[in-house]
């Protein structure tokens, strides 16, 4: 049986792990090799990476970084942030990781979707889609440079244009529930699952394992990433790395599956 | 020692640190001199079948290994893309594989034609051996990490060494003599991967 994947994400700034609320007020939480290492302890299913400066300011991702990661990382890598070649993806996954995550470049060129999946394997490429609901009704919108920027396109037209291209992988971020965790957006999720047929991934919301048996019920086998409930315990959010022991990860799985 | 061959794709460097922290030597091979004193392989491989065979024929290293896996019968696992090239050819292009474990690489796509499951298979899923496999010895329901949308379809049943079900059931080890290849992650499934890594090495 496939395994729905429960994914620590995490964010770079300033060479150094943080967690915003809805995009904004960085909180400093840890060294970035420090947090693999420990999530190498605990089994994490799979790691997503994220520079969160490299786009913002333009720079080539830092590579030196990126290979550290990799070779410390003993689980599945994915890593975003600065992007914008196919050359560049290559050069990432050379260096160890598996997956490239782009998603600002992608808007600009969907077009670069298509040369890094030539140039990687489709499986390898990750399109992250940074979206926000309109106050009224059901559509989201899409955007860039942390939140920053209107792109101009809805996150199903998106999604399935990335889908197109040969993007092996959506992950779609609720701008809004950010460091809220308040729980996924669920019919954003709904709405996704059934628009695109390749592996999917929600951020944005998770509060707890609850919140990510109630994701699994509602769509199924997909990737169910957090940032806060991994960095943070307690209602006074102290910083403590962490993630499900084996047995409860297991029994959450098992119990979202059978969808009791 | 374990020779890893290393020949611009996969993630050589994963193995070389999971080697490390199992205390057994292991070093990349990027040449066909490196390869000579290899008395275990590990063959890596990521991305589209024709791209693997172009890189590894173009460093030189074939004819060698030919030699140490059909005549000196060096154990040799190949992992991901570097098992599918063990076959002899792919629907995914039009290089002949290496031909070491007859079958041809097909798209999971028409395999699980009818269940519209999401491709690529990604993520962690359970692997049934077919037999007893020294490979996933001291594994208690062995579980590895999946990224592929081709697969192995192996022209002789009984090289099929474990399978995995998504959508169809089809091979995700196979295994000749002293070929062995794997689907999936073995290097980034913790100790699941660790273990099967292990028990390569000792085989």
């Amino acid at each position: 049986m496939l395994r729905p994947r429960i994914i620590p994400c995490l964010l770079v700034h300033e060479g150094g792990l943080v967690k915003t609320v809805k995009f904004r007020d960085p909180t400093y939480v840890g060294d970035p090799i420090n947090a693999v290492r420990i999530f190498n302890e605990k089994e994490a299913d799979e790691l997503v990476v994220l520079d969160i400066d490299a786009t913002i300011s333009g720079a080539e991702p830092d590579y030196r970084m990126i290979s550290n990661l990799a070779v410390e990382c003993r689980m599945p890598l994915c890593y975003g942030g600065g992007i914008t070649t196919a050359e560049q993806a290559k050069r990432i996954i050379s260096l160890g990781v598996e997956k490239v995550a782009i998603s600002a470049a992608a808007l600009a060129s969907p077009q670069l979707i298509t040369e890094i999946a030539a140039a990687v394997g489709r499986q390898s490429v990750v399109v992250v889609i940074d979206v926000r609901k309109r106050t009224l009704g059901s559509t989201y919108d899409v955007y860039t440079h942390n939140g920053s920027r209107k792109a101009g396109v809805t996150a199903l037209e998106f999604a399935e244009a990335a889908a197109n291209a040969g993007a092996g992988e959506i992950v779609m971020n609720a701008i809004d529930r950010d460091g809220t965790m308040k729980g996924y957006d669920l019919a954003l999720a709904r709405q996704l699952r059934e628009r695109v047929n390749i592996p999917v991934s929600f951020l944005g919301g998770c509060g707890s394992l609850d919140d990510i048996a109630a994701l699994v019920d509602t769509v199924g086998v997909v990737g169910a990433s957090a940032g806060s409930l991994f960095v943070f315990k307690g209602k006074y959010r102290a910083v403590l790395i962490n993630y499900p022991q084996p047995e409860v990860k297991e029994a959450l799985v098992q119990r979202a599956m059978r969808g009791d | 020692m374990i020779h890893i061959v290393d020949y611009g794709l996969g993630n050589v460097g994963a193995f070389l640190s999971l080697y490390n922290r199992l205390n057994i030597e292991a070093c990349a091979a990027k040449s066909a001199d490196a390869l000579r004193e290899a008395d275990h392989i590990v063959l890596p491989g990521v991305g589209a079948f024709d791209h693997a065979m172009e890189l590894l024929e173009a460093t030189g290293m074939r004819e060698t290994l030919d030699e140490l896996v059909l005549e000196r019968k060096v154990p040799l696992l190949g992992v991901c893309v570097g098992m599918q090239i063990i076959g002899n050819a792919s629907e995914e292009g039009t290089s002949a594989g290496l031909g070491w474990i007859d079958g041809v690489v097909r798209s999971l796509a028409q395999r699980s034609c009818g269940n519209d499951l999401p491709l690529p298979h990604m993520g962690w899923n359970d692997v049934e051996p077919a037999r007893p496999l020294s490979l996933l010895r001291g594994l208690e329901d062995p579980r590895f990490y999946f990224l592929h949308s081709f697969y192995f379809d192996n022209a002789r049943e009984e090289d099929c060494a474990a399978t995995v079900d998504y959508g169809a059931r089809f091979t995700c080890v196979i295994n000749r003599d002293n070929v062995w290849g794997v689907q999936f992650h073995p290097e980034k499934s913790h100790h699941f991967g660790s273990i099967l890594l292990k028990n390569f090495a000792e085989l």
